[in-house]
């Protein structure tokens, strides 16, 4: 009896994903929207009373609008984003064939702006851009993230958590430490999520306006008071892939609230 | 690797992308009790505030004091000759001590605002509905409000 | 700038319904500072109006104190279909609209 548990039991842990070592298993992976009072999470719920929503408003418009020498607009390749960009987010950062690494859905846009609209790249965490991207992004909105599981993005999701293993700053803290060790206490009041990153971009009561996923690992690495890597870098992207491969199964909320 | 903090800040400054402005928030001016009470005044004049009537719905801890919500009610039954002509939300350490007035009609059918509003600091909120019939009725509430764990620096 | 309007599309003759707002717009409150010390003027919204059929059935006075991209919910009895338009006035001459219609049945 015992001998047909212990195969079962086997078989069972063959067929999941491998865990790396101190990733959260699956069935405990909680978004930050667990770790919210109720105020909070109403103002994510309503579609009508979320923040967020106005930049994805926004987004649309972008969406439509012609641009750059060539003259064109996202719609006139993609059509109706509700049904081309659905599961799109969910996927990112993702493989690039040509630049022969990952990148975030920022530089997809710019890319696609640069090759196919002939137009400027938008700054990174400016409005048109975030617009652009939280629209995106919320067309994945109830998809189960599956970044990361391309085998060609393997060594960058490794050099990701690498990252995320790694202290830093004056006060020599690494993501992990609070993340993966200490989620569900509090610092200073507020409480330490897991870090997973479902509703990006999102709705942040701290900032008053919407924000990247970039913008949020900049500002925990100057919490810890090290220098941040700039919008863009490759260390960001591979961070962010990690991330959202460790968010693996969680659904997408784009755009998310927090405080 | 900036060496000084001089180097440091422009160089933040240079990776400020358009629209993003570096903003530090210093500790704002304390309001006082006694701007509080004169903002009061200039609303309500002379006449005696009495205290019920008024609902206060606001979280005794908050989130964020960047965006807490908040619902004022008043316990009237809204008809042509008894209704709630407005209402007035006040704080008591912003810097400054107004939040919001609200002008209601005989045709509002309830006499509930809800909106969001922005604490500085553990405080108190104060909310004043003017009836029909010119009568003043308050209530205060105690909000806790922490600062967020990590300042958030220049971006 | 965009604006979120919940308005329900139906209602009943006498029935007390929500409309509830949401508008973009910074709220900034004059009361913060740049990195080199100046100070960010303040640019806020300072009213908000609705009306029903041309009539005012709700007006606000908004304070540096309200919060960035400003949410506002309140009532109003539906008397008969129509439109109610709605209309935020701020500083530096911002003037933004949007309406919404209804059919009261």
């Amino acid at each position: 009896m015992s001998v047909w548990r212990a195969i079962a039991a086997a078989a069972l842990f063959a067929a999941a994903p491998a865990l790396l070592a101190g990733e959260i298993p699956p069935d405990a992976r909680r978004s930050g929207y667990s770790f919210m009072g109720p105020d909070t999470r109403a103002m994510q719920d309503d579609d009508t009373s979320n923040p967020g929503m106005l930049f994805v408003l926004e987004g649309e418009a972008l969406w439509a609008k012609k641009t750059g020498s060539a003259e064109k607009a996202c719609a006139d390749c993609h059509g109706d984003a509700r049904s081309s960009m659905k599961g799109v987010a969910a996927r990112y950062p993702a493989f690039d064939k040509a630049l022969g690494r990952p990148i975030t859905l920022d530089q997809r846009i710019n890319l696609c702006r640069a090759n196919h609209q002939q137009a400027a790249p938008l700054p990174y965490e400016g409005r048109d851009l975030l617009a652009l991207s939280a629209f995106v992004a919320h067309q994945s909105r109830g998809v189960a993230i599956t970044a990361g599981d391309d085998p060609q993005v393997k060594p960058f999701v490794e050099q990701g958590r690498e990252l995320f293993m790694q202290r830093e700053g004056q006060l020599n803290l690494a993501c992990t430490n609070c993340h993966d060790d200490n989620f569900d206490k509090r610092l200073a009041g507020a409480p330490i999520t897991q870090g997973q990153p479902t509703g990006y971009p999102l709705y942040r009561l701290e900032w008053q306006t919407l924000g990247s996923l970039e913008r949020r690992l900049r500002s925990c690495m100057s919490g810890v008071r090290a220098q941040a890597y700039d919008y863009g870098s490759p260390e960001l992207v591979a961070l962010e892939l990690y991330l959202m491969s460790r968010a693996r199964g969680l659904s997408m909320e784009t755009p998310a609230v927090r405080p | 690797m900036p060496t000084t903090r001089r180097q440091f800040l422009s160089l933040a400054g240079g990776i400020t992308t358009a629209g993003v402005m570096p903003v530090v928030t210093l500790r704002p001016i304390e309001a006082t009790p006694a701007m509080l009470n004169t903002a009061i005044r200039n609303v309500v004049g002379e006449a005696p505030i009495r205290t019920g009537k008024v609902k206060l719905d606001i979280p005794p801890l908050v989130e964020n004091g960047n965006t807490v919500p908040m619902t004022v009610s008043v316990a009237s039954p809204m008809t042509a000759t008894d209704y709630v002509k407005s209402i007035h939300v006040f704080n008591e350490k912003n810097p400054q001590p107004n939040i919001g007035n609200f002008y209601l009609t005989p045709s509002s059918g309830r006499a509930q605002v809800a909106t969001r509003i922005r604490l500085a600091d553990t405080q108190k909120v104060v909310a004043i509905a003017r009836l029909s019939d010119d009568t003043f009725w308050q209530i205060a509430a105690d909000v806790v409000v922490t600062l967020a764990a990590c300042t958030e620096e220049m971006n | 700038m965009p604006a979120l309007i919940n308005v329900p599309p139906k209602a009943r003759r006498g029935e007390v319904i929500e409309i509830r707002t949401l508008t973009s717009h910074i709220m900034e409150t004059g009361f913060r500072h740049t990195a080199d010390g100046k100070l960010v003027p303040r640019d806020i919204i300072t009213s908000f109006s609705c009306r029903y059929n041309g009539a005012e059935i709700f007006r606000a006075d908004l304070f540096p104190a309200i919060a960035a991209n400003p949410y506002l919910s309140f009532f109003t009895v539906a008397k008969e279909s129509g439109k109610f338009e709605f209309e935020w006035i701020g500083d530096n001459g911002y003037s933004s609209t949007a309406s919404a219609s209804i059919i009261v049945e």
